[in-house]
């Protein structure tokens, strides 16, 4: 069968994002690379650790940070990565409208969560906390601008996905696209919520 | 089947600058590896002639330290690496018995990510000066030079080291589900394992590299204040990322050639190898320890004694898994039918060098000697005998190994056997009374001395050694040239190889074996020649064969990073910009267009396996 083909229900495997050799692939492949990944956010978060009290005569974390906004935010993003389950699922039954439903409420979900966070650098700026005001602030906008640079990647990424298969249903090329974008979504998720701990959280309280 | 795939044969130059084929991909990471060597070795001899006599006053100051740093690191990212790739991107898939790696167009990526990135680097010396805050670009060092020096290095070596990363995953992915059938992780051949585990490395440290040189960039370009103590900074940061993956970076060096030696020995010995699974398990735990001994690089910053301690015991403990892997070489020979061949030679060379080396790597690891030690002549005596003598000693061995199977050509013996003893006694020249130099303390990075102070001698007699090197490798470049201009093909098997590499006809067809072949043992070709068949059983019948199309975009989309790394260079947004959207559209083009590859017919592949081709 052509990998290009629209599926069936009645040939539809279990697994169409492995059910390739390059699926396979891709798969593993791209679980290793959120590995190297882990390592990437490990060692900003490490920088991050080390220079966090370094604000200098600049406004602390505990001042800056409002926790209400992070937190709605944080539901954005946690609501996001449950809708791409909700995506994942109808792949696994070939539903490929509900598919790209689900795919576009997390979209959204991520824009919005990208919104807050510019509105929040913008505010951060106001106060005098700056890319350069002090170590603080390098490390601070380094390790949650990167996070936000994979959020937005990841939009740019299932915006594409989603427009260049709109017609195609789902096919053995582009199930295992799909799945990945998943994973990845969750990783950055996953991310965000070491960052809500470990920046705003700890922040807040020492 | 799709019968109307549409598939271009593309000749000369487009065809090396789309191609997606491993093998292809392989010998490009090996002349771009080895013009980088050149260069490098060109530096090193540069340095050595202004060591050669005290006070000397040919390059001095501001030039000797660009010098010293740009040998570093060409070395070590533009030659050492890139040779490695070239090895695992030509002989790993034929060891696994794959079509092709798991990934062929990240492939490409890989290779001119590292290509564009070395070039950017080595620009440097055109543009304003290169870099010279050593290859460790220390902070502040890194951080106060005013010249562009220092940013031709971070993105250089960012853009490079993407490369690699890519590299790293392909090969995991490719080890982990494109074995052949029969081919289980203990049965394959040593050099495969070894790539296993140095892209897991790969894997787990470039990223944190990839940070440091995101945070220096930020410095420089952005005015971050990471490693500013006057913005609350702290330059430990740098020392502490650069190091944790710097240590896993000597692994990632030397575990291929470990893999090589491997091989060759076995080969050369006609015996199978001595404790192969003590062989793989040393491979990993030596990998695995290789996370936990950074700090040895920081001893004298003052991380107090316990740290210090935790970190000298691991270190130390390294040395165990790497003894066991000496000893079962030795083995390996002991009562093999040894046949000297070049490859040979620098195999059996490379185990009393990297011993030295190791001796003097478990000297280091003690945190009260290395006061006395660090930042000495000693450190640069140490490191060289584990690389060269070790990583170099290995690679010039798969060289002249695998030549034959990468090159259709082997490589004249007798020329050989000059390169060997001219390059080895030479190292040893060279280096050796470098421990010396450093025991009577004379400092690295340094680039002159007095006369009188005990240092004239050895200083001398290094430059000879150095130059002996330089010879070794010339004659080598003579051997390849006359290897070139003839046109004769080997036969297919002209060691008595043991792994499944040898298996095939040369050239290597590009779809490597015609039916994939089952694999009934360790040494799998050895396996069928002992039980009389010659050659692999295949593991299926003659069908059609999925291969992926070539591309150029892989080749525009490290232009990009290259024109990108331009703009971060010069502060100039507009160029950034340009090279950075040429990547997104580069990335959008290959997403939005569709490109199954096509396939071979089963009449061409009966076709070939009837000439002989396959």
């Amino acid at each position: 069968m052509n990998a290009g083909e629209r599926l069936t229900d009645a040939n539809f495997p279990a697994h169409p994002e492995k059910a390739t050799l390059e699926g396979k692939n891709k798969f593993l492949g791209f679980w290793l690379f959120l590995g190297g990944e882990t390592v990437l956010f490990a060692t900003l978060f490490g920088t991050y650790l080390g220079l966090r009290n370094m604000h200098l005569d600049g406004p602390s974390g505990e001042e800056l940070f409002s926790l209400p906004l992070v937190f709605l935010a944080t539901m954005l993003l946690l609501t996001s990565s449950l809708t791409s389950v909700y995506a994942v699922l109808s792949l696994k039954q070939n539903k490929v409208r509900s598919l790209q439903g689900w795919f576009l409420v997390t979209l959204l979900l991520g824009l919005g969560f990208l919104g807050l966070e510019i509105y929040e650098f913008v505010h951060y700026v106001h106060e005098g906390h700056t890319f350069t005001s002090s170590a603080f602030g390098s490390a601070f906008y380094s390790l949650v601008g990167f996070h936000g640079a994979h959020v937005l990647f990841g939009v740019l990424w299932i915006t594409t996905l989603l427009a260049r298969n709109w017609n195609r249903g789902i096919t053995l090329s582009n199930a295992p696209k799909y799945y990945l974008f998943a994973l990845y979504w969750h990783f950055v998720d996953v991310v965000w919520v070491f960052i809500f701990t470990v920046v705003y959280l700890m922040g807040k309280v020492g | 089947m799709a019968t109307h795939e549409s598939h271009k044969k593309r000749s000369g130059l487009m065809d090396w600058l789309t191609t997606v084929d491993h093998k292809k991909i392989g010998i490009l990471y090996l002349l771009a590896g080895g013009f980088f060597f050149l260069i490098g070795g060109l530096e090193a001899i540069l340095m050595r002639i202004q060591l050669m006599e005290p006070d000397s006053k040919i390059f001095t100051g501001e030039l000797y330290n660009q010098l010293l740093t740009m040998h570093g690191t060409t070395m070590i990212f533009l030659a050492a690496m890139p040779i490695i790739f070239g090895f695992m991107n030509a002989i790993v898939p034929l060891q696994l018995g794959a079509r092709d790696v798991a990934f062929p167009y990240v492939n490409a990526v890989g290779f001119w990510l590292f290509f564009f990135g070395g070039l950017l680097l080595n620009l440097s010396w055109f543009l304003g000066g290169a870099p010279e805050a050593g290859w460790t670009a220390y902070a502040p060092l890194s951080t106060v030079a005013e010249d562009t020096g220092v940013d031709f290095y971070v993105l250089g070596l960012q853009i490079a080291g993407a490369g690699t990363l890519a590299g790293g995953i392909n090969f995991l992915v490719t080890i982990i589900n494109m074995r052949a059938p029969g081919m289980t992780f203990m049965r394959m051949p040593l050099f495969t394992w070894a790539s296993f585990v140095t892209s897991g490395l790969i894997l787990f440290a470039f990223p944190a590299l990839t940070v440091g040189f995101f945070l220096l960039m930020f410095e420089r370009v952005f005015d971050a204040n990471f490693f500013n103590p006057d913005m609350g900074g702290n330059i430990l940061i740098w020392e502490h990322i650069f190091w944790i993956f710097g240590h896993p970076e000597v692994y990632i060096l030397i575990l291929p050639a470990f893999g090589i030696i491997s091989e060759v020995v076995s080969t050369f010995s006609n015996k199978r190898l001595f404790g192969y699974s003590a062989m793989v398990f040393a491979t990993v735990l030596i990998g695995f320890l290789g996370f936990m001994v950074w700090v040895h690089h920081m001893f004298t910053v003052g991380l107090g004694p316990v740290a210090n301690s935790i970190f000298a015991v691991a270190t130390m403990a390294i040395a165990i898994p790497t003894g066991v892997k000496i000893f079962n070489w030795i083995f390996t020979m002991w009562g093999g039918q040894i046949r000297f061949s070049t490859a040979m030679l620098f195999a059996v060379g490379f185990i009393p060098t990297f011993v030295m080396g190791g001796v003097t790597g478990v000297m280091l690891s003690v945190p009260a000697a290395d006061y006395q030690y660090h930042d000495s002549y000693f450190v640069v005596a140490h490191f060289h005998y584990v690389i060269v003598g070790g990583l170099i000693l290995g690679l010039f061995s798969g060289l002249y190994y695998w030549y034959p199977r990468m090159f259709n050509r082997v490589l004249n013996e007798t020329l050989g056997k000059w390169n060997f003893w001219l390059f080895f006694i030479g190292f040893h020249l060279t280096f050796f009374p470098q421990h010396w130099l450093g025991l009577m303390g004379m400092p690295r990075r340094v680039y002159t001395y007095m006369s009188g102070q005990e240092l004239d001698g050895a200083n001398f007699v290094s430059t000879i050694g150095a130059i002996l090197m330089g010879a070794g490798t010339i004659v080598l470049l003579i051997n390849i040239v006359i290897s070139a201009s003839s046109k004769y093909a080997t036969t297919k098997d002209p060691w008595d190889g043991r792994t499944l590499e040898w298996a095939m006809p040369v050239p290597t067809p590009e779809y490597n074996f015609a039916q994939t072949p089952l694999v009934r043992g360790l040494d799998a070709l050895y396996v069928e020649k002992t039980a009389g068949n010659g050659e692999m059983t295949p593991a299926e019948p003659v069908g059609e064969i999925h291969m992926p199309n070539g591309s150029i975009l892989p080749f525009i989309l490290s232009l990009g990073m290259f024109i990108a790394g331009f703009g971060f260079i010069y502060a100039n947004w507009i160029v950034a910009g340009a090279g950075l959207g040429l990547v997104l559209i580069t990335m959008f083009l290959r997403s939005v267009i569709d490109d199954h590859g096509y396939h071979i017919h089963k009449e061409e592949v009966e076709a070939d396996i009837k000439g002989g081709r396959a």
